[in-house]
């Protein structure tokens, strides 16, 4: 009797259609994930811009000179700010910062959050219930007044806004490391490292921690936009990027002022080049969710 | 449900006390007290009169005194005074709530207009070409920063148009239209980028649900789509959507700070700007508690609304 089911699974196997993965994972992700494919273009264009700006920038994106709010042409392909700097350039540049603020804080925010959650989750009890309060209360602020709140009291400059935006950054990492770290904790490849005679540090970090790697990548992707958006706001009220470095939120809070009506092109472009960025960050961060964690399939 | 209402009752008031500690921390981060940049505008410093005042304004004493000080002056509903208006800050803030709490509200009903139809739509749709183009515009929506939308809006009606939007603050009490022609623009590219979130999880909590037993068997009994979809489904998506606008609320709040300064609104966010751009320190700080004590409470009530919504809190199982 037992042979006879045996046989059965077998030939329901042999008979469902099996789907073989054809071609390389990444041309698999392109096929399935036409839209996760498009961002990553639109995020291999940043840090392409970014890289090569000295390249690809026609002028120098500081300087100034006599030719104030030239409309888009032959000379300045984006047309020339109130102070006579070549827009083009400028928006090329400004990849560098965004790009520059908007990892660093990214990386700072989830590795500090991923690590809290990391021991808040493995080590339970009092630690977690502590830590779980102060992730409560770090996120009681919107993300914006937070970092706005410690850019003013940190002053303007390029480290004070990195740490300002990596901050609110914190409690939300901790929260989604701490969710995956409690599911492995209980997974019987754990139990056995321990029966092993394992010791803590090690199975955090060497057995729990790449198992969290795919909601980290998930969560940093997604950060990634969020953090260049806050960096816009920042620089846009004048509490981020100081001068002279080419910010896109800082060059909006020029253009926005006075110019808009006369010159629209300095509203559109560096705004245009915000939206991109992060539109392609968060079509390649939706893609890796549903790639990585099923679990969060379609959220 | 008691000991449940109990048990965030107690989260918010230590999130609160959390809270009060952090941002006293943060204003003191900044090299310098209230005293030495009040004198600093003033080009000319008498260290008698600078001791005086350190002396009224308390800073000469003990850290831990002066936390003390300034939790029983916010808990009796004392915001301080406003150093470079020279007036009570409450003063200020008091006729700049109306506008700031109607442009939140309006953001807030265009959010969930307009993200739970189309998230609903989006599911029903799955992978079909609706589907797709509603998510890119949601996606669009998170990407896009609240204020630059903001600009581009003014730019294309001023310039298609010639419209300007009013530099000067409209009651609704004066003229209702003109304040809401005022407020609907910027409450919609606030509202646009909560809508997207929004959307996104009524999707997603839809998907979920459709899957679901009684919904095939409500196909199975014959029953119209709208009644299916619309009602059986939704009514159960509603709760994760429920929590998502809780927590909106709080982005929300932040997408006002450069919405308020873009359309040059006269609001509570938009006077923190101002706050921290003119140093005055005692209001950021004040100011920046009352956004906590605001999201805390809007938070809470989201918990309540919760507990009663869903019954498996109500009967203490979750």
């Amino acid at each position: 009797m037992a042979q006879v089911r045996t046989l059965d699974v077998v030939q329901d196997v042999q008979i469902l259609p099996v789907e073989r993965a054809r071609g390389s994972v990444l041309g698999q992700f392109v096929r399935k994930k036409p839209l996760g494919a498009a961002g990553g273009v639109l995020v291999l264009l940043l840090v392409t811009t970014a890289v090569l700006a000295d390249v690809l920038a026609t002028h120098d994106p500081v300087r100034t000179s006599m030719n104030v709010l030239v409309a888009p042409g032959a000379d300045a392909w984006l047309g020339t700010d109130n102070l006579g700097r070549d827009l083009y350039s400028r928006v090329i540049h400004g990849s560098r910062i965004s790009l520059l603020v908007g990892l660093a804080s990214t990386v700072v925010g989830t590795v500090i959050g991923g690590l809290i959650g990391l021991i808040s989750g493995y080590a339970g009890g009092k630690t977690d219930l502590l830590s779980q309060r102060l992730m409560d209360i770090m996120q009681a602020l919107p993300i914006l007044v937070l970092a706005l709140v410690l850019a003013a009291s940190l002053g303007p400059s390029l480290t004070n806004a990195i740490i300002a935006i990596s901050i609110p950054i914190v409690p939300r990492a901790a929260r989604i490391i701490r969710a995956s770290v409690l599911a492995i904790r209980g997974l019987t490849y754990v139990e056995s490292a321990r029966a092993l005679g394992a010791r803590h540090v090690r199975i955090a970090l060497r057995h729990i921690l790449p198992n969290t790697m795919g909601p980290f990548i998930v969560l940093a992707t997604a950060q990634l936009g969020a953090s260049i958006l806050v960096e816009a706001a920042l620089s846009f009220l004048g509490l981020g990027i100081p001068e002279p470095y080419p910010s896109w939120g800082r060059m909006l809070s020029i253009a926005a002022a006075e110019y808009a009506e006369k010159a629209p092109w300095l509203v559109i472009w560096p705004g245009l080049a915000i939206s991109l960025a992060v539109f392609g960050t968060n079509l390649l961060g939706d893609a890796l969710r549903d790639t990585l964690d099923p679990r969060l399939r379609g959220s | 449900m008691r000991g449940y209402v109990t048990k965030r009752l107690v989260i918010a008031g230590i999130t609160l006390l959390g809270m009060s500690m952090v941002i006293f921390v943060l204003m003191r981060l900044a090299p310098g007290n209230i005293v030495d940049i009040l004198f600093e505008s003033a080009g000319y410093v008498d260290q008698a009169d600078k001791k005086q005042l350190e002396r009224e304004l308390g800073v000469d004493r003990p850290l831990a005194v002066q936390y003390a000080r300034w939790v029983g002056e916010v808990m009796r509903g004392d915001l301080g005074k406003s150093y470079r208006y020279d007036m009570p800050a409450w003063k200020i803030i008091k006729p700049r709530l109306p506008v700031t709490l109607e442009l939140a509200f309006l953001a807030l009903v265009f959010s969930v207009l307009l993200g739970v139809p189309f998230g609903v739509l989006s599911a029903v749709q799955q992978d079909r070409p609706l589907d797709y183009v509603l998510r890119i515009l949601s996606l669009a929506g998170l990407s896009m920063p609240s204020f630059w939308l903001g600009m581009v809006v003014i730019l294309l009606f001023v310039r298609a148009l010639g419209w300007m939007p009013s530099v000067t603050y409209v009651s609704p009490f004066v003229d209702l239209k003109a304040n809401l022609w005022q407020f609907t623009i910027p409450a919609l590219a606030v509202g646009y980028r909560s809508s997207a979130l929004i959307m996104r999880i009524t999707r997603s909590a839809m998907l979920e649900v459709l899957r679901e037993d009684y919904i095939r068997t409500a196909w199975a009994k014959g029953q119209r789509k709208t009644l299916v979809v619309w009602r059986h489904a939704l009514k159960n998506a509603s709760l994760p959507v429920l929590t998502v606008v809780g927590i909106e609320f709080a982005f929300l709040i932040g997408g006002l700070v450069v919405t308020e300064t873009v359309f040059n609104l006269p609001g509570v966010a938009r006077y923190l700007v101002d706050a921290i751009q003119l140093r005055d320190y005692p209001v950021v700080q004040n100011l920046t508690m009352f956004i906590t004590v605001v999201v805390v409470l809007a938070n809470l009530a989201v918990d309540l609304l919760y507990a009663w919504a869903d019954p498996r809190i109500k009967y203490g199982s979750a």
